[in-house]
C-alpha cells in the first residue's frame, strides 16, 4: 500500500470553473489522447494488480481503491498497440464510466504518461475520418488541433463498455 | 400541536402484517368444535391491535373489518359460538382481506373492495343480531338551553384517592368550563389522630355558571363516577354566581400538589434512574428495509465496544514507549483485540439474523389451501423453525421455497386413492426442516410422494433439446436437468406449480445467495431437496490458497479436506481425465491453473496439494500449489465495477491491501464437469 | 420533570403515544408489555402510567393491580388505553385501581388534553 501515490487532479491541473469541454490528455506511443476531465476521478501510479481469470488480455486485473474493487485496462493493448513494460512512472487514470442504463462504474486505464489539460470548444472538434473496417474508431469522439498537435478525443463510455467488459450474464 | 401520524404507518404496517401471520397460523391450529382459549386469545389480541392501530392511524376500512372480526372472535372466547370449519375458512378469508387492504396502504395501490365488502357482509350475516357499527350512532344531545348553570354536589368516597384520582384535578376541570363558586364541606374531617392521610374526607358544592350540557359535566366526572356521590342539577337564571377567587383555588391546588409530592418522596428512589433506561428510536420510511433489534442485543454490543475501547487504550499505552520486553504484552493485547473484534462482528451480524419461522409460517396456510384445491391430504411437519438466517437471505429464499413446496405437493405427493393403492398411508407427509451446519444453513424439503419420474424428465429433456436421445445419464444428472433453463413439464402445467418461476430460477436465486441446491429422489418413496445457504452474505471464513503468483480464497464451508497427493492414488481415464481415489470415491482432479490459465509453480501433480471441495452435491479435488492461512474475509462484489466471472463469486481485500478472488465452488465444479465431459467426448 | 411510562405491545401505538408526549416536553419511557412495564416501574419512578389493556404476558388490568400494590404507585395516576368503551372493561379497570381511561382511537391532541388534565 505504501508504494501507492495518489495525485489529485484538481491540484496538479488547473481545472477552472467551466470544466465543461475540458480534457485531460495523455500519451500512448507518442500519440496524444484526451478524455473528458469531469470523468477523471484520480490519477495513480501503477501498482501491482490481481489478475482476473480468463479476462481479455487488455484487462490487466483489479486493484483496491479505498475498499472498492476496480478493474484496470491497458489502453495500449486495448488499441492493439505494442506492449511496453510498466515502470514506476506508468500512470493509471481512474475514470467514471456510464453504461447505457446510466449505471456508474469506476475503472482504471493504464497510459504512458499524463500530458496536459485543454479546453476544446465543441466547434473546434473535427470528426475522425472514415477508415473503412481497418481501424475501429467508434470510441473516438473527434479530433482537435492544439499547438499544431493532433488530439484524439475519446468517448470513454464506448471505450470501456465494449462487450468483453459488460457481459453480465451468468453462466 | 400537530403530529404527523404518517411517520408511524410503516411500523404499524409491519406489526400488523406480523399480527396477521399470527392470526393465520393460529387459525390453522384451530380445531372444529373445540375452543382453545390460548389460540383464540392469540388471534383476538392480534385482531385487536390491528383494529386499535388502524382506527388511530385513520384506516377506517381496516378498522371496520377488524371490528366485525373481533366481535366474532369474542363470541368464540365467551363460548357463545362454536368453532366450525366454515367459520375458520371465513376468518382466514378475512385475514387475507385485511392483508390486501394493508398492502394497498403500503404500496399506495388499491385493494379488492368488493371482496372486502363481501367478507364483511358474510361476517355480519354470521353475527346477525349483534350491533355492528363501529361508531356508536351519535346520541341526540340533551340541550337544556334555558339552563344558566349547574349546582354540583361532589362527595368523593374516602377511597377515591386510591385510584390515583385527584379531586382537585376535577375541580380544576370544572373551573375551565365557566365561572364557579366552590364551597368545601369539612364536616366529615376527623380529628387528627384518627385521620388516615390516604382517605378523602372532603366534599364540595360547586356552582358552575356556564352554558354547558349535563353531559359535558358528567364527562369530567367520568373516571370517578363510581367513587363518589354526585348530584348535578340545573339552576335557573335567578341564581347569581359569585366567582370564587381564582387565587384561592390555585392555592388550594398547589397545597394539595405539594402534599402529594411529599407522600411520593417518602419512599422515593432516584428519579434519574428512569433516564438510564435505554431506548432505541426507530425512524423508518416506508421503503428502506428495517430491522427491529432487541435492546438486549444493542446492550451486548455496547458492552463489546467498551471492551474494545479498553483494549485499544491498552495497546495505545503499550505503543508509547515500546521495548522488546513488552512483546508478550503486545501479543496478549493483539489476541484480546482479535477476540473483541470477532465478538463484536458476531453480534453485529446477529442483528441481521431472524428465525426462519418467518418464512416457514407461510406454509401451513398455503398447504391447507393447495391440498384442498388438489384433492390431496397432506400433513405438514415443520422443524428447526428457530434457526436464524440473515435477513437478506430470508427475503430472497421465500419465493424459491414456495415454489419447491408447491412442486412437492403438485407433482410429488399422490392423491389419497393412489397412495392407498400403493400401500402407503392416505395422508402424505411434507417435511420442512432447517438447521445450522458449520457456517451454513441447511433447509430440507422432503416428501414421501412418488419421487421424480426419471423417464418423464429424460423424455422432456430430449424433447426440449437439452440432451440427445442417446445420452446416457446418471440419475443425479437427470434430476439435475429439472434445474436447467428451458426445462418445463409444460403439458402438465397446473394452476399450482405452473405459475411463476421455474426450477432454473430457483437454482439461480439460490446461487446468487452463494448457496447450492441438490435433489435426491427414490421412485415410489419420495424426494428430498437440500438447500445450502451461507449464514451471512457479508463476511465468510476462507482458506487462502496459492496458484503461481495468485492467491485465491476458497469458502471454508465448501472444503471437505485438504490433502497431500499420493501418486499411487492418481488415476486417469483415457489418459486425459485425472481422477483421485479418495477412500471409496473417485474424484475429478481440477487443476485450477488450467481453468484460470495461470502459470503454476509446477505442473507435476505430486508437487501440489489437493483441496477437496463440495458444491451442489458434487465433489472435486482442486489442485493448488500451496495452502496458506485461513481468515475471515469481507465479501466485495466484482460486478460493481466489472462483471461476473465464471468460477469466481466475488473478491476481497487482504491485510496488505491487495485484492484476492473468492472462488465460487459450485460454479467451478460445473466448469470442471463440462471440461471433463468434453474431454471424454473428444476421446470417444 | 414529569416522567411517563407508556406500556403497549403495539409498537406503532406505543411510539405514537411516546412521540406525542415527548414533543409536548414529557420524559417518556416505553415498555412492551405488562411484565416489562412492571419491571421498569419498579426500577424507576413515574408520575403517570399509560397502559394498553390487551397485551401478552401481563395484561393492563393485572399491571394496574400490581402497580397499586407498590407503595409509591398507590396514588399515581394510571390510565388505560382501550378500544372497549363498554362498561365491563371500565368497571374491571376501576376495580383494579385504574385512574381513568382513554378510548381508542384517539388523536395526539385528545391524548395530550387528557394527559394535561391529569399531570398538568
Amino acid at each position: 500500500m505504501s508504494a501507492l501515490e495518489t495525485v489529485d487532479v484538481n491540484t496538479n491541473y488547473d481545472v477552472g470553473e467551466g470544466a465543461e469541454n475540458q480534457y485531460l490528455t495523455f500519451m500512448l506511443m507518442g500519440e496524444e489522447y484526451g478524455v473528458d476531465i469531469l470523468r477523471v476521478q484520480e490519477i495513480r501510479c501503477w501498482q501491482t494488480v490481481t489478475t482476473l481469470p480468463n479476462a481479455p488480455v487488455y484487462v490487466k486485473g483489479v486493484v483496491n481503491i479505498r475498499g472498492s474493487i476496480v478493474p484496470v485496462v491497458d489502453l495500449r493493448m486495448r488499441f492493439g498497440m505494442e506492449e511496453v513494460e510498466y515502470t514506476p512512472v506508468t500512470v493509471v487514470i481512474v475514470v467514471k464510466v456510464l453504461n447505457e442504463e446510466g449505471r456508474e462504474r469506476v475503472m482504471g486505464v493504464v497510459v504512458d504518461t499524463v500530458s496536459d489539460t485543454y479546453i476544446i470548444p465543441e466547434e473546434n472538434m473535427k470528426p475522425a475520418p472514415e477508415f473503412g473496417d481497418s481501424i475501429d474508431l467508434t470510441c473516438v469522439k473527434g479530433l482537435a488541433t492544439v499547438n499544431d498537435n493532433m488530439l484524439i478525443l475519446l468517448d470513454i463510455d464506448r471505450l470501456l463498455n465494449s462487450d468483453e467488459l459488460t457481459v453480465l450474464e451468468r453462466g | 400541536m400537530t403530529i404527523d401520524l404518517s411517520q408511524f404507518h410503516a411500523i404499524f404496517l409491519e406489526e400488523s402484517f406480523e399480527g396477521l401471520q399470527v392470526m393465520e397460523s393460529s387459525l390453522l391450529n384451530m380445531i372444529e368444535g373445540e375452543t382453545d382459549v390460548d389460540i383464540i386469545n392469540n388471534i383476538f389480541r392480534a385482531a385487536h391491535s390491528i383494529k386499535g392501530g388502524s382506527a388511530t392511524f385513520g384506516f377506517s376500512n381496516v378498522a371496520a373489518l377488524t371490528h366485525v372480526l373481533e366481535t366474532l372472535l369474542d363470541e368464540f372466547r365467551s363460548d357463545k359460538r362454536i368453532v366450525t370449519k366454515d367459520l375458520i375458512s371465513l376468518l382466514l378469508e378475512s385475514v387475507d382481506c385485511v392483508r390486501d387492504m394493508l398492502s394497498a396502504i403500503q404500496d399506495g395501490g388499491k385493494y379488492n373492495e368488493s371482496s372486502a365488502i363481501e367478507v364483511q357482509n358474510k361476517l355480519q350475516q354470521v353475527l346477525t343480531g349483534e350491533i355492528l357499527s363501529i361508531n356508536n350512532p351519535d346520541e341526540a344531545e340533551e340541550i337544556e338551553s334555558d339552563v344558566q348553570g349547574w349546582r354540583i354536589l361532589f362527595s368523593p368516597y374516602p377511597s377515591m384517592l386510591q385510584n390515583g384520582n385527584d379531586p382537585f384535578r376535577i375541580i380544576r376541570e370544572i373551573q375551565s368550563l365557566g365561572s364557579v363558586k366552590i364551597e368545601v364541606d369539612l364536616e366529615k374531617l376527623p380529628i387528627l389522630a384518627e385521620l388516615d392521610p390516604e382517605d378523602c374526607y372532603l366534599s364540595w358544592e360547586i356552582l358552575l355558571h356556564a352554558a354547558v350540557s349535563k353531559d359535558e359535566i358528567n364527562e369530567v366526572f367520568e373516571w370517578v363516577i363510581d367513587d363518589c356521590d354526585l348530584k348535578i342539577e340545573p339552576i335557573g337564571s335567578d341564581v347569581v354566581i359569585q366567582d370564587t377567587d381564582n387565587e384561592i383555588i390555585e392555592e388550594m391546588l398547589s397545597t394539595a400538589a405539594n402534599a402529594r409530592d411529599d407522600v411520593v418522596k417518602g419512599d422515593q428512589e432516584s428519579e434519574s434512574l428512569s433516564r438510564l433506561s435505554p431506548e432505541v428510536k426507530h425512524k423508518r420510511t416506508t421503503n428502506s428495509g428495517s430491522i427491529r433489534v432487541g435492546i438486549d442485543k444493542v446492550d451486548e454490543m455496547i458492552n463489546m465496544v467498551s471492551e474494545l475501547v479498553i483494549t485499544q487504550s491498552m495497546l495505545g499505552q503499550l505503543g508509547e514507549d515500546f521495548t522488546m520486553v513488552d512483546i508478550e504484552k503486545l501479543k496478549e493485547g493483539l489476541c484480546q483485540l482479535e477476540r473483541n473484534t470477532r465478538e463484536l462482528q458476531e453480534s453485529v451480524m446477529r442483528i441481521r439474523m431472524l428465525p426462519i419461522s418467518f418464512v416457514f409460517n407461510r406454509f401451513p396456510r398455503m398447504i391447507r389451501d393447495l391440498s384442498n384445491e388438489l384433492g390431496k391430504q397432506v400433513e405438514l411437519r415443520l422443524s428447526g423453525e428457530q434457526t436464524e438466517v440473515d435477513k437478506t437471505v430470508m427475503e430472497k429464499i421465500g419465493d424459491p421455497l414456495i415454489h419447491l413446496v408447491r412442486n412437492s405437493l403438485d407433482h410429488g405427493l399422490e392423491k389419497p386413492d393412489i397412495r392407498v393403492a400403493n400401500g402407503k398411508p392416505e395422508i402424505g407427509i411434507l417435511h420442512l426442516n432447517a438447521y445450522h451446519k458449520g457456517g451454513s444453513i441447511i433447509i430440507e424439503i422432503s416428501d414421501d410422494g412418488a419421487g421424480l419420474d426419471r423417464d418423464k424428465i429424460r423424455n422432456k429433456a430430449i424433447q426440449n433439446g437439452l440432451i440427445a436421445d442417446d445420452d446416457i445419464l446418471t440419475d443425479e444428472k437427470i434430476y439435475d436437468l429439472i434445474f436447467q433453463a428451458g426445462f418445463s413439464t409444460a403439458d402438465q402445467v397446473s394452476d399450482v406449480s405452473g405459475r411463476g418461476v421455474g426450477m432454473d430460477v430457483v437454482r439461480k436465486n439460490i446461487r446468487e445467495l452463494g448457496g447450492s441446491i441438490v435433489i435426491k429422489s427414490t421412485p415410489g418413496e419420495g424426494s428430498k431437496i437440500t438447500i445450502h445457504l451461507p449464514l451471512t452474505l457479508a463476511i465468510m471464513d476462507g482458506q487462502l490458497v496459492r496458484v503461481g503468483d495468485e492467491i485465491y480464497i476458497i469458502p471454508l464451508v465448501s472444503i471437505i479436506e485438504s490433502l497431500q497427493i499420493k501418486p499411487e492414488k492418481v488415476k486417469s481415464i483415457t489418459g486425459k481425465m485425472e481422477l483421485y481415489k479418495l477412500r471409496e470415491e473417485y474424484l475429478n482432479i481440477t487443476r485450477l491453473y488450467q481453468l484460470f490459465t495461470l502459470t503454476p509453480d509446477s505442473e507435476d501433480i505430486n508437487d501440489g496439494l489437493l483441496v477437496v471441495v463440495e458444491g451442489d452435491g458434487a465433489k472435486v479435488g482442486l489442485y493448488v500449489d500451496e495452502l496458506l492461512g485461513q481468515q475471515q474475509v469481507v465479501i466485495k462484489s466484482l460486478e460493481t465495477n466489472y462483471k461476473h466471472i465464471n468460477g469466481v463469486s466475488g473478491a476481497t481485500i487482504l491485510g496488505d491491501g491487495t485484492v484476492a478472488m473468492i472462488l465460487d465452488v459450485p460454479g467451478l465444479i460445473a466448469i470442471s464437469k463440462d471440461r471433463a465431459e468434453n474431454t471424454v467426448e473428444r476421446v470417444a | 420533570m414529569t416522567t411517563i411510562l407508556t406500556v403497549d405491545d403495539s409498537t406503532s401505538m406505543r411510539q405514537m403515544v411516546s412521540f406525542t408526549l415527548k414533543e409536548a416536553g414529557y420524559d417518556v419511557v416505553e415498555a412492551k408489555d405488562g411484565v416489562d412495564g412492571l419491571s421498569k416501574a419498579k426500577n424507576s419512578k413515574f408520575n403517570l402510567i399509560i397502559t394498553d389493556v390487551n397485551m401478552p404476558e401481563m395484561d393492563g388490568i393485572s399491571l394496574v393491580k400490581a402497580l397499586r400494590a407498590i407503595t409509591r404507585y398507590k396514588f399515581t395516576p394510571i390510565l388505560l388505553l382501550t378500544t372497549e368503551a363498554g362498561p365491563d372493561i371500565k368497571q374491571e379497570g376501576k376495580a383494579a385501581g385504574a385512574t381513568g381511561w382513554l378510548v381508542k382511537p384517539f388523536n395526539p391532541d385528545q391524548l395530550l388534553n387528557t394527559i394535561v388534565k391529569v399531570v398538568g
